[in-house]
C-alpha cells in the first residue's frame, strides 16, 4: 500500500517521536509512506487567523504537489490533527464550491501550480484501522499490552467537522486499535475535547484549565497513561502538568505518548525504534519499561 | 498594514465581513442563526470571552461589528469546531471566528490583553519567509513583542525540550519559497481576503 506522507512542521521538531514511531509502525504493516516533495506549512490556525484565501492557497499547494507526485492515485496521509483538519477542510471547500475552486486555482496559478481536486486527505489512524484493518494489526502483535489502562485522546480537530472516519462527539477508532494491541481503553468522556491549542501560548490560564479537565477525566476513569494522535495535544497535555499541579493543587504525573508508540511497543519494536525517551513527564520510560526492550 | 477605522466606516466593515464570510461554502448561512445558544454551550472557552459565540452572531446581525472587533472573543477561540459540528442551522461558527480575527488584524483592532493577533502575525511572517513554521523562532519573536518576562518563564520548558532534542534552532526552509512569495503577492495585488 503506497501513500504520500505529509509530516507537517511539528513532526520534525517537538513531535519527532510521532514521526519516528509512525513511520516504523507503518513499515511493519506494509504501509509505504513516501514523503511529499517540498511540502510547506499546512496553514494551520494562526496562519488562518491572519490570511484567508492566502491560507487556503498555501494549504492547496501541498494538495497540488500530491496530485502530481502521486499521479492522482495516492492518498495524502498525515498524523497531525491540525494538518489533517486544515488540508482536508481546504480539499472539501475546493470540491464543494465553484468559486473557491476558481479563487484558489488563480492563486496557485501565480506560482505555476494547479490542482484538479484529485487527492484524498487521510489521517494515519484512519489508514491503520480501515485500510490495513484491525485483523492485520492484530497479526503483528508480539507483546500484548497486558490490559494497560489507556485513555485514548483524540483531541478536537481529528473528527470535526467532516467527521470522515469517526464520530465527532465520541470517536472510537483509537480505542478499538488499542484493544487489539492488548490494552484496556478506559471510558473517557473528554476524549474529543480541545487541549487548548495555541491558547497555551496566548491565554495560558484558559488553556491550563482545559488540559486540567482532560487529565482529571482520564485519571478519574482509571487511566494509567494517555495516548494521543496529535503533536500539539501531546505537548499541551504533557509539558504543563507541573504548572497545573501548582495552579490547581492537583497531583498529575501522567505519561502521555503517541498511539503509534503504543502500537510499536505491542509489535515488538525497540525503545529507539519508537523514539521513547524524549518525554517530559519523568516516569514515562520506567512506566513502560516492562513493555519495551532496550 | 493596519488601518484604523472610524465609526463611519463600520457599516462598510460589516459589509466586508459578510462579503468575505460568504466566499466560503455555506458562509452566508450566518443570517439563519436562531440564537439558540448551542454554540456557546458547546464552547470550552466561552466563559473567558467578552461575548459568547451566540452573542457575537447577534451583534453581527444587529450591525454592531465594532463591539465584536474590540472584544477578546475571537482571540479566545481555540478552533476546536465544537460549535460548528453542533449548530442546528449549519453555521460554520469557527470560520466566522477566523474571519473576525483577520478583520481585527487588518483594521488594527487591538483589545487590551489580547496577544493572539501578535502570534498570528509572527506565525504568518515566518511561514511566508521559510515555507514552514520554525517553533523556536515563533516563540522567541512572540514573547519579545508581547511579554519578554514570559520568555523567562518559558525558558525552563524550552531547556527541557532542548535537552530532549525536541527543538531545532535552525529553521527548516522549503525550496519553493518563491512560489509562496508569488502566491501571496497575487493575493495582495488583487486585494483578496
Ligand atoms: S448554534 Fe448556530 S443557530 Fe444556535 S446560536 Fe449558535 S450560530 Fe446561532
Ligand atoms: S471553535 Fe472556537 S468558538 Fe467554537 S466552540 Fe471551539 S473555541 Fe468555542
Amino acid at each position: 500500500m503506497d501513500y504520500l506522507y505529509y509530516p507537517g512542521c511539528s513532526l520534525s521538531t517537538s513531535g519527532k517521536a510521532y514521526d519516528v514511531s509512525g513511520r516504523a509502525v507503518a513499515r511493519l504493516l506494509a504501509v509505504n509512506l513516501v514523503e511529499l516533495d517540498d511540502w510547506n506549512c499546512c496553514g494551520t490556525t494562526p496562519y488562518f487567523s491572519a490570511q484567508g484565501l492566502g491560507a487556503f492557497s498555501i494549504a492547496a499547494r501541498n494538495l497540488a504537489i500530491a496530485e502530481k507526485q502521486g499521479d492522482g492515485k495516492m492518498d495524502l496521509v498525515t498524523m497531525c490533527n491540525s494538518c489533517y483538519m486544515t488540508l482536508s477542510k481546504t480539499n472539501h471547500y475546493f470540491a464543494e464550491d465553484e468559486r473557491m475552486r476558481k479563487d484558489i486555482g488563480a492563486v496557485l496559478g501565480a506560482a505555476g501550480r494547479s490542482y484538479g481536486g484529485g487527492v484524498k486527505v487521510r489521517h494515519l489512524l484512519d489508514v491503520l484501522t480501515n485500510d490495513v484493518g484491525l485483523e492485520a494489526v492484530k497479526a503483528k502483535v508480539t507483546r500484548e499490552l497486558n490490559g494497560l489502562k489507556v485513555a485514548a485522546y483524540y483531541g478536537c480537530q481529528m473528527s470535526r467537522p467532516g467527521a470522515e472516519f469517526d464520530d465527532p462527539e465520541y470517536p472510537m477508532t483509537m480505542d478499538r486499535l488499542l484493544s487489539v494491541l492488548g490494552a484496556d481503553p478506559v471510558e473517557f468522556p473528554m476524549k474529543a475535547k480541545c487541549c487548548g491549542g495555541m491558547l497555551m501560548t496566548t491565554s495560558q490560564d484558559v488553556a491550563l484549565k482545559m488540559v486540567r479537565d482532560v487529565l482529571s477525566d482520564a485519571m478519574e476513569n482509571g487511566a494509567e497513561c494517555i495516548a494521543t494522535a496529535c503533536p500539539l495535544c501531546q505537548i499541551n497535555l504533557e509539558a504543563y502538568q507541573g504548572d497545573i499541579n501548582s495552579k490547581f493543587g492537583t497531583n498529575f504525573m501522567m505519561p502521555v505518548v503517541y498511539f503509534t508508540q503504543l502500537a510499536g511497543m505491542a509489535m515488538g519494536l525497540t525503545r529507539r525504534e519508537i523514539d521513547l525517551g524524549r518525554e517530559l513527564v519523568p516516569n514515562t520510560v520506567s512506566f513502560f519499561r516492562d513493555y519495551v526492550a532496550a | 498594514m493596519a488601518t484604523q477605522v472610524g465609526a463611519r466606516d463600520m457599516g462598510r466593515l460589516s459589509d466586508v465581513f459578510l462579503e468575505e464570510i460568504s466566499r466560503m461554502p455555506g458562509g452566508d448561512k450566518i443570517m439563519a442563526c436562531q440564537q439558540c445558544g448551542t454554540c456557546s454551550g458547546s464552547c470550552p472557552t466561552a466563559y473567558a470571552m467578552d461575548y459568547t459565540p451566540r452573542q457575537i452572531i447577534g451583534w453581527l446581525r444587529a450591525g454592531e461589528l465594532e463591539k465584536v472587533l474590540n472584544s477578546n472573543t475571537m482571540w479566545m477561540c481555540a478552533s476546536c469546531y465544537s460549535c460548528t459540528v453542533r449548530c442546528p442551522a449549519g453555521i460554520k461558527v469557527t470560520d466566522a471566528m477566523y474571519e473576525l480575527k483577520r478583520l481585527a488584524i487588518k483594521y488594527g483592532f487591538t483589545p487590551r490583553g489580547v496577544t493572539g493577533n501578535t502570534l498570528a502575525t509572527v506565525f504568518q511572517k515566518n511561514v511566508d519567509k521559510y515555507g514552514r513554521s520554525p517553533e523556536m523562532e515563533l516563540l522567541a519573536r512572540y514573547y519579545l513583542s508581547t511579554n519578554p518576562f514570559g520568555m523567562l518563564k518559558m525558558a525552563g520548558l524550552g531547556l527541557k525540550l532542548f535537552r530532549n532534542k525536541r527543538i531545532s534552532l535552525a529553521p527548516e526552509k522549503i525550496r519553493g519559497r518563491d512560489e509562496i512569495q508569488k502566491m501571496l503577492q497575487y493575493v495582495r495585488e488583487k486585494g483578496e481576503w
